[in-house]
């Protein structure tokens, strides 16, 4: 069982969480994920890891409330435990050599993307960060990523907070204004890094993307995480989860990421029903 | 007076069409009336064949004479003397390709079944006798297995019965390995494998559950921090194999890992369960060897109303057991065999909607020595169907590789390791199991965990006399 130390709620879907994992928290380095499972009979997610402290041993996870899995998880508090906490799986977020980075996140990906910003940051590279949320209220990690940026472009879609648009609005706008990246990371929505991707590719940039396919064990043996890049059939798992976003077959992985969509929302709608009848 | 029938007891099942719908066992086991009149008809022969015609080397004449006197629990003792999971592999083993194929009996009329027989007693013994494990004086040294499938828990089984400290490193968040995530409840049930593995924990044996090895710790740090003085790998099979056909990665298409492990590792299949499997109704398994069944098999019990198998050769060549194919006929899986798919059909949603194949003749034979299908030109035709299941065999994990340098592998992935010590190129690191053949059967992982057990053994003591085969028992 692995203990949660910390819980926070960054916005009304969106919660942070850290959990007592000191071989996991050793090892992490930006880029990596966990699986976990909430419970006995809970499925296996995976999670990007959002931070890590070694000293401590912990590991931070930011998640939104999506599904029935992330309800559960969310309805536990400090001092509860999570069955399982496996990882850091995935191969980490290759950093080395980079002198100017545009890194860009949409949403819950923010979470994702801070701690490859920071890690770039802390070895020197000049970071732009390019954040982009619907509304104020889900604004997360502004002061984070403001810590470790050059320069912070934020985006809401209504214009509640920052600028109105779309992430891709904002990085145009630097890249028109003559800023040169070694590398964009796009870290987000599927369909934001298909367009960043798109974007990048006008400007010849070399663009990593976070690819969060539906997974079970995570360790390379179940084949489920699969996706197209470059025309051939990669696993997020093991090869990922960082692609080359130029290669990715955004509109496949889409369409695989909504497999399950029906069974999950009457998954979530169970749950949900459940913890009504709770409260009452 | 042996038992002079020609046919052997009959093993008690469930109705085809009952249990087609349902996760228990298909078989139900002999009564101890029916094990007793199965093992007189072994005539105890002076060369025993089937002893040399098993992997682990079971005293199999042996163990049957003690169960035709009624003696169930000295029967299990001569296994356990030579296997770590017997109720295991008297479920899963081929006999029909090893003990059973040798058998004097088989010449006129069916061998004995040993594999029946095996079963029983493995069975009487955990509804029937308390296990007092025998702890061995402890040496003092620490081994550690990477993986806790087959090839694994044998090596450390047999390692922790010679005294050393045994700790298990398992990725998943149960123990068992393929015995948990890939054969059906209905062919092995879990709590059997429960019931082995907590065996071993009795025999001192840590399992350390969520450990990716190669991620959480590498075979390095095991060596080299931890104490370890030797590390097996038995980490299975890897990666599932695609054909490389269009339409693979359209929603609908599952390796057959991925749907096993969804419906016996996370156990899909119950209310309760939270991991979600597709309902289908028509289903096709690409494959024919025993994964494929399992994967039809376990379609069908989910509700499926037509599940097909796909397989290129002919029924002669299918490479799963005989029983399970007959299993699966009887279960009302149909055969497509000589057939070959060239691609999967979906429809603008990317949902599976069918399969294009091509039949299949049989021509000279390869260097597999199966006879080689050739493609019929212009025989191409469709069928209709939601979900396909790619069972064509699988790669071996690239996460230990990968991060164990001095570690050679064989251009395909398998760790290359000595026949039988299992010895890698890395000194001190031995592997077996499907990490090193490919997909294999249980047994001869057993077998190869049982080697290199020896040979770790033999390295650690450094006083080979002591591990001479017949004075310990592994």
């Amino acid at each position: 069982m692995y203990k949660i130390l910390e819980k926070e709620c960054l916005n009304p879907t969106v919660t942070r969480m850290v959990i007592d994992a000191p071989a996991i928290a050793a090892k992490a380095e930006p880029g990596q994920f966990v699986i976990l499972r909430v419970d006995e009979n809970g499925e296996r997610i995976p999670l990007t890891v959002a931070d890590f402290d070694r000293k401590k041993g912990t590991v931070t996870i930011i998640f939104q409330i999506v599904g029935a899995t992330t309800e559960l998880l969310n309805a536990k508090n400090e001092g509860d435990s999570l069955q399982d906490f496996v990882g850091p799986l995935g191969i980490p977020s290759v950093t080395e050599g980079l002198k100017k980075v545009a890194v860009v996140g949409g949403g819950v990906g923010c979470a994702i993307a801070f701690p490859v910003a920071k890690k770039l940051h802390e070895q020197g590279t000049v970071v732009h960060s390019v954040i982009g949320f619907k509304s104020e209220d889900l604004v997360i990690l502004e002061d984070e990523f403001r810590a470790v940026s050059d320069h912070v472009a934020m985006m809401t879609d209504d214009g509640s907070y920052g600028e109105k648009g779309l992430v891709t609005d904002a990085l145009r706008a630097l890249l028109d204004a003559g800023e040169q990246y070694d590398e964009v990371i796009a870290i987000g929505p599927l369909i934001m890094m298909k367009f960043v991707s798109l974007l990048t590719k006008e400007y010849d940039i070399k663009t990593v993307v976070s690819m969060n396919s539906i997974m079970i064990d995570g360790t390379g043996m179940c084949g489920c995480c699969r996706l197209t890049v470059g025309g051939e059939t990669k696993f997020a798992c093991v090869d990922g989860p960082e692609f080359d976003g130029h290669l990715v077959d955004y509109d496949e992985a889409i369409q695989r990421s909504l497999m399950y969509r029906e069974f999950e929302e009457e998954a979530h709608e169970h749950v949900c029903n459940l913890f009504k009848m709770e409260v009452k | 007076m042996a038992n002079m029938s020609l046919k052997k007891n009959e093993m008690p099942s469930q109705d085809p069409m009952v249990r087609n719908r349902n996760f228990q066992e298909v078989a139900l086991g002999y009564t101890e009336e029916q094990a007793i009149d199965e093992a007189t008809r072994c005539l105890n022969c002076k060369h025993h064949p089937c002893v040399a015609g098993c992997p682990v080397e079971i005293d199999i004449p042996d163990f049957i004479m003690k169960t035709a006197e009624g003696k169930f629990e000295e029967a299990y003792q001569i296994i356990c003397q030579d296997s770590s999971l017997p109720a295991v592999c008297g479920r899963v083993c081929p006999q029909e390709s090893q003990c059973e194929a040798v058998c004097v009996r088989g010449i006129k009329g069916e061998p004995v079944g040993i594999g029946r027989l095996e079963r029983f007693v493995a069975d009487w013994h955990i509804a029937n006798a308390q296990d007092e494990p025998v702890r061995c004086p402890e040496n003092g040294r620490k081994v550690a297995i990477i993986g806790s499938g087959p090839a694994g828990l044998t090596c450390a089984g047999s390692l922790a019965r010679m005294g050393y400290a045994v700790t298990v490193f398992e990725a998943l968040h149960t123990a068992g390995g393929v015995l948990v995530y890939g054969i059906p409840e209905f062919r092995l049930p879990k709590d059997i494998v429960q019931k082995e593995i907590d065996a071993l924990i009795e025999l001192g044996v840590e399992v350390r559950t969520n450990m990716v090895i190669g991620r959480s710790i590498t075979v390095d740090e095991l060596l080299n921090e931890h104490g370890y003085e030797a590390v097996f790998i038995g980490s299975g099979a890897g990666l599932p194999m695609f054909m490389k056909i269009p339409g693979e990665n359209l929603k609908g298409v599952y390796s057959a890992n991925e749907y096993l492990t969804r419906v016996n590792l996370m156990k899909a299949y119950l209310p309760e369960s939270a991991t979600p499997i597709k309902k289908s109704k028509k289903v096709a398994v690409v494959g024919g060897g025993n994964v494929a069944m399992d994967a039809a098999r376990c379609a069908k019990r989910l509700g499926a109303e037509e599940v097909y198998i796909i397989y290129r050769r002919s029924e002669e060549e299918l490479p799963a057991r005989e029983e399970e194919v007959h299993h699966a006929m009887e279960e009302g899986i149909i055969f497509k065999l000589l057939n070959n798919p060239v691609r999967i059909l979906g429809d603008d949603k990317l949902n599976v909607t069918g399969i294009e194949c091509l039949e299949m003749a049989l021509g000279e034979p390869d260097e597999s020595g199966r006879r080689r299908p050739v493609p019929v030109e212009g025989s191409e035709w469709t069928l209709d169907l939601d979900t396909v299941i790619m069972a064509i065999g699988t790669s071996p994990n690239p996460l230990i590789k990968a991060t164990t340098e001095g570690l050679d592998t064989e251009k395909w992935g398998g760790i290359i390791a000595e026949d039988p010590s299992g010895q890698t190129s890395r000194a001190h690191v031995y592997a077996g199991g499907d990490a090193v053949t490919g997909a294999a059967t249980v047994i001869l992982a057993m077998g190869a965990g049982k080697c290199a057990a020896r040979a770790i053994d033999e390295e650690l003591s450094g006083m080979k006399s002591c591990a001479e085969k017949n004075n310990i028992n592994i």
